[in-house]
């Protein structure tokens, strides 16, 4: 399963790129995998104010409804309006075009306490 | 329903299918401090023979439309049903106990079930319906949980003039989801007072016609609700949108309402069946089932339940609505009702609603009543009387007409009050009857 190490994780399968003090957040290939075909992803609306482990969306695939939590605090500045029409861009390309939103980070000490890729590579084979 | 018998061989096959060897073992599970203990207070039983004369004789003080020449709605209305209706939803293939849901072999009743939903939807002029609930009132709370969840809010602003039997269920939903109903009153007969729907409402709630037979403004809540940042939410009568716009031409976010009118009997009050409708940009939050018209692999068309993840059983507790069936007799009552009759058809329903209602309201009138509200109607109004509406229409009872819903109970300035309903099956001469008797005893 694909990890790439120029990202963080979260336990609940979100991955987190910290560019400044925006972090661009999805879910991970794994979690798309477990989820199978996503045929509809709910985002929140710009401007909200986020709170650690807040959920912040839904993910819904054939099967199942997942919420999205959000790994950082912060506030909604950016959201990848692509996913309304094309939702299969989570499973297609998770760490890229199935990026779901991107947060102005208000702690940064927050983003530090993240997994690093080795931790959540180990959680995957655990 | 004749009596099902269990010999002691049955219940001795029974219990060892089960793997038990008394009845009382099924009940190991409740604590001994917690069983009755002692002989029940009941008569001791009947053959069925006589249970049968004790049954008609207790039916026998029921009042029904069989027996008196019937004015009262207030809900749920006198009728015609086409014979076509008893036929159809009495068949094997649909009088089941339990709603066969399974695409594999369910593919006519799922079928009914989509053609109700696309008559629902279109009859209220909204985007997507969905296949049925209990009745009107459960529909209306559901309606108001879901304007809850969407809007992040939690006051449910309600006219006065709705049902108050379906207010009493909202409340009921509210106190359970910690939501708070404020009621918007209606000295008027109308709701025309939107001071109540603030920047904290997740919806307002209106009848139409409301419960007096006014025909509401739904201009004005539309955008009181708006302004609000609100969802609108409207009860409306189906037949009567054979004549009126429906809620949707408004920019209604809900329309929900009693499916009752629609080809099936009072019947003392149900089964009833709920109609719920919304416009598209809400359908992961409709209640409820859903099914959706589909290919199968072979590409052929076919039919299936749909948006499951909806609901509560995939769900659980972050879902918004613990419905997970639909009221299905009863829709496909509803729906071969409106194939049997088309829109020609219920429109010559509702016109002849109206007319009769005209025609009432000229006779009960001249009868020395008073048209308490001035709006207009559609089948339904409130006639004032020089005196207290139980007892008058206690009195009527007697000379075989129930002459409606006396007002007081409900709405305590209204004692005088009576809410009168006319349907098509009513006549001039039942009409004139009424308003000799009432002329008589006034």
């Amino acid at each position: 399963m694909n990890v790439p190490t120029d990202l963080k994780y979260t336990k609940s399968h979100e991955w987190v790129r910290m560019e400044g003090d925006i972090a661009t957040i999805g879910i991970t290939e794994y979690a798309q995998a477990e989820l199978g075909d996503i045929v509809f992803v709910e985002l929140p609306d710009v401007g909200r104010a986020l709170q650690p482990e807040e959920s912040f969306g839904t993910v819904e695939s054939v099967k199942t409804v997942s919420d999205l939590y959000a790994p950082v605090p912060g506030e909604i500045v950016e959201t990848n309006g692509k996913l309304g029409a094309q939702s299969e861009l989570v499973n297609t390309d998770p760490f890229g075009d199935g990026w779901m939103v991107k947060i102005r980070v208000s702690d940064a000490s927050a983003a530090e306490r993240l997994l690093s890729p080795d931790a959540y590579q180990a959680i995957l084979e655990s | 329903m004749p009596y099902i018998p269990h010999t002691e061989e049955d219940r001795k096959k029974m219990l060892a299918t089960i793997g038990v060897d008394r009845i009382d073992d099924l009940f190991c599970e409740i604590p001994e401090n917690l069983r009755f203990r002692g002989e029940l207070d009941m008569p001791t039983g009947l053959d069925e023979h006589h249970l049968f004369l004790h049954l008609f004789e207790i039916a026998a003080k029921n009042l029904s439309s069989a027996k008196l020449t019937w004015f009262l709605g207030a809900g749920l209305y006198d009728r015609y049903i086409p014979a076509s209706v008893g036929a159809v939803i009495s068949r094997g293939e649909f009088l089941t106990a339990y709603t066969p849901y399974q695409p594999e072999f369910s593919q006519g009743y799922l079928q009914t079930i989509y053609e109700f939903q696309s008559m629902i939807a279109e009859l209220y002029g909204m985007d997507v319906a969905n296949a049925s609930m209990y009745d009107g009132s459960t529909s209306m709370a559901e309606a108001a949980l879901m304007s809850c969840a969407q809007t992040g809010r939690g006051k449910i602003a309600v006219s006065e003039a709705v049902h108050p039997h379906y207010r009493q269920v909202l409340e009921t939903y509210a106190w359970s989801s910690s939501h708070q109903c404020v009621e918007i009153a209606t000295p008027e007969g109308a709701t025309t007072d939107f001071t109540h729907v603030d920047d904290e409402t997740a919806c307002l709630i209106v009848q139409y016609p409301n419960f007096f037979g006014q025909i509401e403004d739904l201009t004005a809540a539309r955008a009181a609700a708006t302004a609000a940042g609100a969802l609108l939410v409207v009860v409306a009568d189906p037949v009567a949108m054979a004549l009126l716009p429906p809620p949707g031409e408004f920019g209604a976010d809900v329309v929900v309402g009693e499916g009752q009118p629609l080809g099936i009997p009072m019947g003392f009050g149900g089964p009833m069946v709920g109609l719920y409708a919304c416009r598209r940009e809400y359908v992961r939050r409709l209640p409820g089932r859903i099914v959706g018209r589909t290919h199968d692999h072979e590409g052929r068309s076919g039919f299936t339940m749909t948006l499951r993840t909806r609901e509560q059983d995939i769900r659980r507790e972050k879902a918004t609505s613990n419905i997970c069936t639909n009221e299905a007799l009863m829709a496909l009552a509803a729906t071969v009702y409106l194939c049997a009759v088309g829109k020609t058809g219920l429109r010559s329903v509702a016109e002849s609603t109206v007319r009769n209602t005209q025609y009432a309201i000229s006779k009960l009138t001249e009868a020395g009543g008073r048209i308490r509200f001035s709006g207009r109607v559609f089948g339904e109004f409130v006639l004032e009387l020089p005196r207290n509406a139980t007892e008058v229409r206690d009195q009527l009872i007697g000379q075989g007409i129930m002459a409606g819903l006396p007002l007081g109970p409900y709405y305590p300035k209204l004692e005088h009050c009576l809410l009168v309903a006319l349907t098509e099956v009513r006549t001039k001469e039942q009409i004139d009857d009424f308003a000799a008797k009432l002329r008589a005893i006034l």
